[in-house]
């Protein structure tokens, strides 16, 4: 019998039937992926674990006992941890002190902190996990985070421990130390179940796979030994993505957009760089390589202290996003959730809210063209809604950016288009389709910028790289120059002589 | 049945349906209420609020607040009387009043979104200044009209009707439009939804704000005018605690107080459950002193259902 069963798991929401049927098992000692397109019934399949959600039909059991749990706290105390990709953390208080909230050694009622301190020291220390106890959480990067949520999870003795999109905002080093964790928690016989998107990932670090979709199994791999990407990822979307990035050479025009010796509060060194209609330029730098600072400077979402930008010739001043719109710069943020969709309102709005300008009269709306405008860009970038009037926070992520995407396109006379981790928590099937948006666009003439921290998605669709370092421009290479070897050596921050120089 | 109702209630339109219940109930139950007189009585009551109400919409569906309305009006209603008692001209006293309230309104919002203070603290401030300039300008009296015909701005009637329940209207009609069909609507909205996703949406945010509080300081001069003109004088102690009631008719009337959420026909329907829970309270003789309590209990209640709607809707 297998140490963690999921048995005929059933769930349905009001109108979706988010899990049928679902079974499948994991031995102890194993890390197991859940891999699946959004709302393929991963999120729901762990928050049925976690307890947070009962199952309609179904069971659990662990170590042979069923579970029954009718709360999140039932799930805990079987021992299930769910690492969420928000993570829950009190960023006022030390790291010791998170990882002993609730139960904080006290002496009647007087926390006795240097016994604190110590102890969850040696804890980090004997689970691998170097950070210093007294520090405050707020003071440490996303990946240290995770680490002292996973030190959460080994303090309470978890059998399970559920990794929700682990690596999602962590640099590639980050991710390293996180891998070296998951397998050393392995080598101690706890049950991993690691959800991604990411198949690099999955296949590096797990022993066994499960791909969901449409809320049923789709496939089950005990080995992954005779296992293709190609496979899982047909097995992901049910058809065959023959190549996911699908690049086609283009011809490059004029210079579009040059910008030269732009600078910032948080860019101090000033960065220079040229796009060419029709080019699809990618950024590539580890999490704090300024690759974000840069483009908000460029978009004047950030003030500028120096600098010139230029499109197609001309000199553009902009203090503030809706000038640089109107210069014909637009930027897609990476931070979907805070930057770019308006919560509450619907596509439509979400659509129209820039472009309007064009057929408003004395800023009275048409109301006509705001509908005829969204459902041109629902259509053509497929985005997957029952209407034009729902709300955005329902939609998945892949269908938010394709949104956000509407909302650049239907404004016209569009010359610079910057995308800030454009497929970031997105499943690949929009993947590609974002991709081909993209390349339409570069086709008919838009100079394109994609910033993104995935190396294979960068090499994959760009036509040339530009790497940063430390807030400097550290390398650049034409597309038949990659070499993944080259890019990371140019990103990595150690290196003190750059490969090649941006002209 | 239940779950019909459920949907009925906590739906979209679910305070316009209890509002047409309770109307129907009142007007069956309560003896007088449902006459020429005292629906036009109770109209007028809300006169003031129902103006005011109109911006704070504005401001609360910019996830903004205004404190120092019910200065503004005690303030705006003073000028507009000693302005036209010393030119001997309403129309110039009415012009001042305006004026006054535009530009009290303006700083509002130019201190607000240009130097990014907390909006509470700000309107916490000018309304404290206001109500000073108020005092100050009076030496803390009542200032008696010298025109009668500055009477006639709130006791004429057209077509039977008062005038200032004509400007009510009017103001409902304008700023349901301006909410819905105007890109300053349409943009207020996108900021209390997310005002930093708004202003890289291109959206200029600053320049929103300082227009929805400058409304706001225009409309109040509206709301005062009208005020001193029925209550026959400039009265520095005017509209005392008018920021809460109006805040409390458009929370009522579902704009949600985290931004991005408000309909005029909410607004309307609120500013009306309080005035009439007034009015009945009054026609049945209940004393004063409870009737703050029914109206708190109201609010709870109304806060309650669209907390329900909102989960109900699955998100927050």
């Amino acid at each position: 019998m297998s140490f963690l069963e999921f048995s005929h798991i059933s769930k349905t929401y009001p109108g979706v039937k988010a899990l049928s049927d679902v079974s499948f098992s994991v031995e102890k000692g194993a890390v197991h992926g859940l891999m699946g397109e959004n709302g393929a019934g991963k999120s729901t399949l762990i928050r049925v674990l976690s307890g947070d959600q009962q199952a309609d039909g179904g069971e659990i059991s662990i170590d042979g006992q069923a579970q029954k749990y009718a709360s999140t706290r039932d799930a805990f105390h079987a021992g299930v941890i769910v690492i969420h990709q928000e993570l829950q953390l009190v960023p006022e208080l030390t790291v010791a002190e998170n990882l002993r909230l609730g139960r904080f050694p006290a002496n009647a009622g007087v926390i006795q902190a240097r016994q604190m301190f110590s102890e969850v020291g040696e804890k980090l220390k004997s689970a691998g996990i170097d950070i210093d106890p007294r520090r405050k959480v707020k003071t440490l990067s996303i990946g240290e985070r995770q680490m002292v949520e996973i030190a959460k999870a080994i303090m309470l003795d978890a059998r399970v421990i559920a990794l929700d999109e682990p690596t999602s905002s962590l640099s590639s080093r980050e991710s390293e130390i996180l891998f070296a964790l998951i397998e050393r928690l392995r080598a101690e016989g706890k049950v991993i179940l690691y959800i991604s998107h990411r198949l690099d990932e999955v296949f590096r670090l797990c022993d066994s796979l499960t791909v969901l979709r449409d809320g049923k199994l789709a496939a089950h791999h005990p080995s992954l030994k005779d296992v293709t990407r190609e496979q899982v990822v047909a097995e992901m979307v049910g058809r065959e993505i023959s190549n996911v990035w699908g690049w086609r050479p283009r011809k490059a025009g004029e210079v579009r957009l040059k910008v030269d010796g732009i600078s910032g509060e948080k860019l101090p060194q000033p960065a220079s760089f040229e796009v060419h209609a029709g080019e699809i330029l990618g950024f590539f730098g580890l999490i704090g390589a300024g690759r974000s600072e840069l483009m908000r400077l460029v978009y004047a979402a950030d003030a500028a202290d120096a600098g010139k930008i230029t499109v197609d010739g001309k000199p553009v001043r902009s203090a503030d996003p809706h000038q640089a719109i109107r210069a014909g710069i637009v930027l897609c943020s990476e931070d979907r959730k805070h930057d770019g969709i308006i919560q509450g309102r619907s596509l439509e709005e979400n659509i129209n809210i820039s472009s309007r300008r064009h057929h408003t009269r004395l800023g009275i709306l048409n109301p006509k063209k705001e509908i005829e405008v969204a459902e041109t860009f629902i259509k053509k970038l497929k985005v997957r809604t029952p209407s034009r009037k729902q709300d955005i926070v329902n939609l998945s992520g892949g269908n938010q950016q394709k949104v956000i995407l509407g909302r650049w396109l239907s404004e016209e006379g569009i010359r610079v288009l910057i995308v800030d981790e454009p497929t970031r928590g997105i499943d690949v099937g929009a993947k590609s389709e974002i991709y081909d948006i993209l390349y339409q666009l570069a086709e008919d003439g838009m100079a394109i910028v994609v910033v993104s921290s995935e190396l294979p998605e960068v090499m994959g669709i760009c036509d040339r790289i530009l790497v940063m370092c430390g807030g400097r421009i550290s390398g650049e290479l034409r597309r038949d120059q990659f070499a993944e070897k080259a890019i990371l050596a140019a990103a990595l921050p150690d290196k003190k002589t750059p490969t090649a120089i941006a002209s | 049945m239940t779950t019909q109702l459920k949907r009925i209630l906590l739906g979209d339109q679910g305070l316009v349906v209890i509002f047409v219940v309770a109307f129907a109930l009142v007007a069956l139950l309560v003896p007088n209420f449902l006459t020429e007189r005292n629906i036009l009585g109770l109209l007028q009551s809300v006169v003031t609020v129902g103006i005011v109400a109109c911006t704070m919409m504005f401001c609360l569906a910019a996830r903004d607040f205004d404190l120092s309305v019910g200065s503004i009006v005690a303030f705006a209603g003073m000028v507009a009387v000693m302005a036209s008692n010393a030119t001997g001209s309403i129309f110039a006293g009415v012009l001042a009043a305006l004026l006054c309230g535009s530009i009290v309104g303006l700083f509002n919002g130019l201190v607000i979104a240009k130097f990014r203070i907390n909006a509470l603290i700000t309107t916490l401030a000018t309304m404290q200044i206001v109500r000073g300039l108020a005092l100050i300008s009076s030496d803390g009296r009542a200032v008696g009209i010298n025109d009668p015909n500055f009477y006639q701005l709130a006791l004429s009637k057209l077509v039977g009707i008062p005038t200032p329940i004509w400007v009510l209207a009017i103001l409902f009609l304008i700023f349901g439009f301006v909410l819905n069909r105007t890109v300053f609507g349409k943009n207020t909205l996108a900021i209390g939804g997310n005002p930093e996703a708004s202003r890289l949406a291109g959206v200029n945010v600053d320049r929103t704000r300082i227009w929805i509080f400058a409304l706001q300081g225009l409309v109040c001069g509206i709301a005062g005018i009208l005020l001193a003109s029925r209550i026959t004088s400039g009265q520095p102690n005017a509209a005392v605690g008018l920021e809460l009631s109006v805040i409390s008719a458009c929370v009522l009337g579902g704009v949600s107080l985290a931004g991005g959420r408000a309909t005029m026909a909410g607004v309307i329907v609120g500013v009306m459950i309080m005035g009439i829970a007034e009015n009945v309270m009054n026609l049945l003789n209940i004393p004063a002193f409870y009737q703050y309590i029914v109206r708190g209990v109201i609010l709870l209640l109304a806060v309650l259902l669209d907390n329900l709607r909102s989960s109900a809707l699955g998100r927050r």
